[in-house]
């Protein structure tokens, strides 16, 4: 693993050297793009000059308050599904075509509905997060061995005490990836809402910079968005590798 | 089947409830929304948009299908090689991709080719992931058995790899049909002056509900009803 994290270093490091190379040489203009090195100091000087703290802020609270909202209506709805076993084969063809439908077409509806503050964008990081949420708890309850949801019967566990000790530990990695995907989406879902129409974000501000021809603010902020949702994956992604090599123990 | 028409119609009830709550002003009601629909299949325009929308939609579905694959497969052969590039995958599949819509824009100019672009990037990922995870995962025992059957290397992707890889490898050309549309869409959404997503654009702009409902309607029934028949082909290849 740790010989191919070096190739991985290696790789990104040649790709970003070649584009700089192209850059630097006039292959690509510096109105299509500018080079990699010169991205990465105005990013820095837009962090440093705090002129996009306003726009991380607000779009950081929106991806929060999404993934917020998707987890405790995923993991309620998808345990009263699970419980529930008509209602369950009856959504099963929606679960199963759910992402396929394109959810930025109902964007149009939710800023005619209420209007262009942040609630479009947070329904929409909603709508693509909490859905990945519901289906990962109905596999992770689905996969409580039986047996020990007998043993806590004869034990005469009460309900919290079951999902305390039993139902919670074994959907656990289940629902950290559940986790996981609502964070992505969610992120997805309001940068793409804010990039498509609104009225601040970093997704508004990377439009804006675009309809200005302002290359000094686009790829910086582009980069930043990259380099945001990297983070945020890999971090999820390492949390979820310890989970389950402590189950694996 | 039960299910599914217990399905559509509690959507249509919530629907029409969600239109008691809000008004006209926000949405149409079902039935109009149909008949709109049904009203713009009939005009020409409307047609010159749909068939822009295929059209790029179609193209960039191959370029997803031929590049996902063409990456995806050999990478998964190589234990390494898909090591290193799998959380690269993974990491640029999480990413929004809307937001490298200004450098599509900026790389192919206004038109069909930055649609196709934007459509084929976002399909390009899942599909080579799944390929790559199909292929990885063939299981040992039936690669020794190719072996000791003097299976040269052909002959096992031939007859091993590539059968024993197909429901994961048709399951990543499932997802990466639906987010190549969306891709699509989006492209459409933005510097373009046809298409579907285009039309939305201009809808939301003049606020005309009307035309937004009816375009969405029709999205949705689309990508619907492909996703149902790929899933039953799907289920049908995992069942061997």
């Amino acid at each position: 693993m740790r010989r191919a994290g070096l190739y991985r270093l290696a790789i990104v490091a040649a790709m970003l050297a070649t584009l700089e190379g192209l850059c630097r040489f006039g292959a690509i203009s510096a109105f299509t793009m500018p080079a990699p090195s010169v991205v990465v100091r105005d990013l820095w000087g837009i962090l440093r000059a705090g002129s996009m703290a306003g726009a991380i802020v607000k779009t950081l609270a929106d991806v929060a308050m999404a993934v917020g909202l998707s987890v405790v209506t995923g993991v309620v709805l998808g345990v009263t599904i699970h419980r529930w076993r008509g209602l369950r084969e009856t959504l099963e063809p929606l679960f199963a075509t759910y992402y396929a439908i394109p959810v930025y077409a109902f964007y149009p509806l939710f800023i005619v509905l209420f209007g262009l503050g942040s609630t479009p964008q947070v329904l929409i990081g909603f709508m693509l997060g909490m859905i990945a949420m519901l289906t990962s708890t109905l596999s992770g309850l689905d996969r409580v061995p039986r047996v020990l949801l007998r043993t806590a019967r004869a034990y005469q566990l009460g309900p919290l005490e079951t999902a305390r000790r039993i139902t919670l530990p074994c959907a656990a990695p289940f629902l950290v990836t559940g986790v996981k995907l609502a964070v992505s989406y969610a992120f997805i879902g309001v940068v793409g809402a804010e990039f498509i129409m609104s009225r601040d974000g970093l997704g508004y501000e990377i439009n804006f910079a675009f309809n200005n021809f302002d290359n000094g603010i686009m790829y910086p902020l582009i980069l930043l968005i990259l380099l945001l949702s990297a983070v945020l994956n890999m971090a999820l992604h390492a949390w979820e590798r310890s989970l389950l090599a402590r189950r694996g123990r | 089947m039960r299910n599914g028409l217990l399905l559509v119609a509690g959507l249509l009830v919530v629907w029409q409830g969600l239109f008691a709550f809000a008004g006209a002003h926000a949405l149409s009601p079902p039935v109009d929304t149909v008949l709109y629909l049904g009203q713009l299949l009939g005009t020409a325009g409307f047609w010159e948009h749909l068939a822009e929308t295929g059209r790029a939609f179609g193209v960039a579905l191959v370029l997803s299908a031929a590049l996902g694959l063409g990456i995806g497969l050999p990478v998964g052969l190589n234990r390494l090689a898909a090591n290193v590039a799998e959380p690269m995958l993974a990491s640029a599949y999480a990413v929004p991709k809307i937001v490298l819509y200004p450098i599509v824009l900026l790389i192919f100019g206004i038109g069909l080719p930055a649609k196709i672009a934007f459509g084929a990037i976002h399909g390009v990922i899942p599909i080579a992931l799944f390929a790559m995870s199909g292929v990885r995962q063939v299981s040992p025992v039936l690669l020794r058995s190719a072996r000791s059957l003097r299976m040269g290397r052909a002959q096992t992707l031939r007859f091993i790899v590539w059968p024993a890889a197909l429901p994961e490898i048709f399951s990543g050309l499932r997802i990466g049909f639906s987010l190549t549309l969306i891709g699509t869409l989006l492209g459409e959404m933005f510097g373009s002056q046809k298409g579907l997503g285009y039309l939305l654009m201009t809808a939301i702009g003049l606020q005309n509900i009307p035309v937004i409902m009816a375009v969405t309607l029709l999205l949705v029934l689309f990508a619907a009803a492909m996703s149902v028949v790929l899933l039953t082909v799907d289920r049908r290849l995992r069942r061997g």
